[in-house]
């Protein structure tokens, strides 16, 4: 499934250049509040790219074939599908408005031509199938070209309708609706194993689904005291193990991650294993449990790793080592002097995500100043990389970028006070096979490819 | 919000101010943390808190994440400011340190007041049909009053309205209705979180005949006739 020039290459490698494909979305200045992107998501073959935004719409694009007659756009990715999942709802019962932004999608493992996302708001999440519709049914014997009835009585002789090609039409429907299974935001969703059922996550629970059923679902995890006085930390995300269907992990806004069995009880409370590491007493202060909130957790494609984002660093967990991290790389460690600021701008409250190339060799996460990082953990290098529109022209290597701490600025270097704290690279995905990767700055998505492919 | 033209002077003035703020918590050793500049940087992290607090109770359905986040770093501003009292563990509301400071204590109990309310309405939003809470008249007289009379500041802040509609006796009749908005139960969970500790803190020994006059005088004021119709509780 990786392929030679695909994941197996090192991320910041001198044998290796990121160089930008393509870019999608509006260039205006102006950016509607409705289109900044929420959620960017490969399908399992990478053949599909899944988009969601504020504003409750799902985008689709699809890779072209290789065709010889035109090299140049082979592996471009262009619009196949656009839908609105979520509308803006009110809840009357207690008076507020429920948000249309989509904040997860997860894909289905594909069983036949369809395709099916899950897609999830704050409080519904949806089912959808996508699919082809490519020909079409002529010569009716019950109904005219154009639709209208044909009159029983009139018809002398019977005919068999023959298929007809037609021009590529791409349907997608709702076929599941899951609702009112959380009194909190849900904030991940994710696909077992066992392709039958799926976890949902909000703040203080998580339900377990089975795909065929919405009218009821387990709820798996609790943490909401009795008393709500006493709540002190929240679920800030959910996965699936890749393969163990009956394992999954949830990570906290304290900075711990519990990974629990659905076998030892129904109620999962109690976790198997308890993922924290001890903080730093010389760099404790006001804001250490702030930026030691987990936004994101990922289990590695081989299931053997999973890989946590706080505030600032990524770390890489070995799963049968719960004392600490086994890999912790910095993400922008130039803020850790600026947390005030942050704190004071909410900046701080800013959740990125994660996620693993398809060898597990490296791994990439977003910052601010449209910056974005990859990490190669077999060279232990690291590279810090930017979507912009200046560096967009076709085929163009990235150039690597480099934040300047403090004293003499080099030539290139871009200094700490400069950074655009607005343009935030929240939502990556990577390319479950090939040296692909989507990067979204807001209402933008970026597409960058390594030369080789 | 994605405008750049006003990022560069945000960031230039939020600098300075970090800077002062920075150069404190960084260097927890020296010694000039122990002394009155560290307390003057704390006050105004500790009111950017507060704000940031009040604005997230203010949303009509607040982001748990946040408001757990900025709660728990307002606790432990206020650990670092009071380094004398002994603080009760997480759970129990701080009111019981001793703290001379009146407004600290009326910020703090209003602080716990507040997201106590504000998380007893999110159980509340769960289910309406959902048992009264048995908060309202418990605990003996000299408790109620004693975190009665700070939670006044939660009052000031969050509006003189939301303390109208509360009446634990009248859930019942009111069921269908909405009343999330309004549920602010500012007296009954100052009296709830009370409760854990058992111990009388040093705070509660101000004056309480003349506080129970002055809190009944303003309760019939800001609840009007819902006051006559509310079952007397203890101590009443």
């Amino acid at each position: 499934m990786a392929g030679a020039g695909g994941g197996g290459c090192p991320a910041g490698g001198n044998d290796f250049q990121w160089c930008f494909s393509q870019v999608k979305g509006a260039i205006d200045e102006d950016v509607a509040e409705a289109d900044i992107i929420s959620t960017v998501e490969f399908n399992c073959s990478g053949d599909l790219l899944a988009t969601g935004d504020k504003g409750g719409r799902v985008v689709i694009f699809q890779r072209e074939q290789e065709n010889k007659s035109r090299p140049h756009s082979r592996g471009e990715y262009n619009v196949y599908s656009t839908f609105q999942s979520h509308e803006p709802e009110f809840d009357y019962l207690k008076s507020l408005e429920i948000e249309e932004k989509i904040n997860k999608i997860r894909w289905l493992p594909q069983q036949n031509a369809a395709h099916f996302l899950l897609s999830t708001n704050d409080k519904t999440i949806k089912l959808w199938k996508i699919s082809e519709r490519d020909k079409r049914a002529e010569g009716y014997n019950l109904k005219d070209e154009d639709g209208r009835l044909r009159d029983p009585f009139r018809i002398t002789a019977l005919r068999v309708p023959i298929l007809k090609p037609m021009d590529l039409m791409v349907e997608a429907s709702p076929r599941r609706i899951f609702a009112n299974a959380h009194t909190y935001h849900i904030n991940s969703i994710s696909v077992n194993s066992d392709h039958e059922t799926y976890l949902s996550a909000d703040d203080l629970r998580i339900n377990l689904w089975h795909l065929e059923i919405t009218d009821r679902s387990f709820n798996i995890v609790d943490i909401k005291p009795a008393n709500m006085e006493e709540l002190t930390e929240v679920i800030t995300a959910a996965e699936f193990h890749p393969h163990q269907c009956n394992v999954f992990v949830y990570s906290s806004s304290k900075g711990t991650i519990r990974l629990c069995d659905m076998r030892s009880s129904a109620l999962c409370d109690r976790h198997s294993k308890f993922f924290e590491e001890p903080e730093d007493p010389s760099s404790r202060s006001f804001f250490s449990e702030i930026i030691s909130s987990i936004s994101d957790v990922k289990f590695s494609h081989s299931g053997r790793y999973m890989m946590s984002r706080d505030y600032l660093s990524v770390k890489v967990w070995d799963l049968n080592m719960e004392s600490r991290p086994l890999e912790t790389h910095q993400v922008h460690e130039y803020l850790r002097s600026k947390l005030c600021s942050l704190y004071e701008n909410d900046c701080i409250f800013d959740k990125f995500e994660c996620c693993w190339n398809g060898s597990d060799s490296a791994i990439m996460t977003g910052s601010y100043n449209n910056f974005f990082r990859m990490f190669d953990r077999d060279t232990r290098r690291d590279v810090t990389l930017e979507a912009s529109r200046e560096s967009s022209k076709p085929r163009a290597s990235l150039k690597p970028r480099k934040v300047c701490t403090g004293g003499k600025r080099k030539k290139d270097e871009i200094s700490v006070d400069s950074l655009d704290f607005n343009k935030k690279i929240l939502h990556t995905a990577w390319h479950p096979a090939d040296s692909v990767i989507a990067v979204a700055a807001t209402n933008n998505l970026y597409i960058f490819q390594d030369k080789i492919n | 919000m994605l405008s750049k033209g006003l990022k560069r002077k945000r960031e230039e003035e939020e600098e300075k101010e970090s800077l002062a703020v920075d150069a404190l918590w960084l260097d927890p050793g020296h010694a000039a943390v122990a002394q009155a500049p560290p307390a003057v940087a704390s006050s105004s992290l500790f009111d950017l808190s507060v704000l940031k607090l009040h604005h997230s109770l203010q949303q009509s359905e607040p982001d748990l994440r946040h408001l757990v986040l900025v709660v728990n770093t307002l606790r432990r501003i206020q650990a670092s400011m009071a380094p004398a009292a002994a603080l009760p563990p997480v759970p129990s509301p701080p009111v019981e340190s001793s703290m001379a400071d009146n407004l600290l204590a009326s910020s703090d109990a209003a602080l716990s007041a507040s997201m106590a309310s504000l998380l007893e309405d999110l159980s509340h939003i769960e289910g309406l049909s959902q048992a009264p809470q048995p908060l309202a008249d418990e605990g003996p007289p000299g408790r109620s009053i004693g975190g009665a009379a700070p939670s006044l500041g939660a009052l000031d802040l969050l509006g003189p309205a939301t303390g109208c509609l509360l009446d634990d006796g009248l859930e019942g009749l009111f069921e269908d209705i909405d009343t999330s908005m309004y549920d602010n139960e500012l007296w009954a969970p100052a009296s709830e979180g009370l409760k854990p500790g058992p111990e009388d803190g040093p705070g509660k020994e101000e004056a309480p005949e003349l506080d129970e006059a002055e809190l009944d005088y303003l309760m019939d004021v800001l609840v009007g006739t819902q006051a006559l119709e509310r079952p007397p509780g203890p101590g009443r």
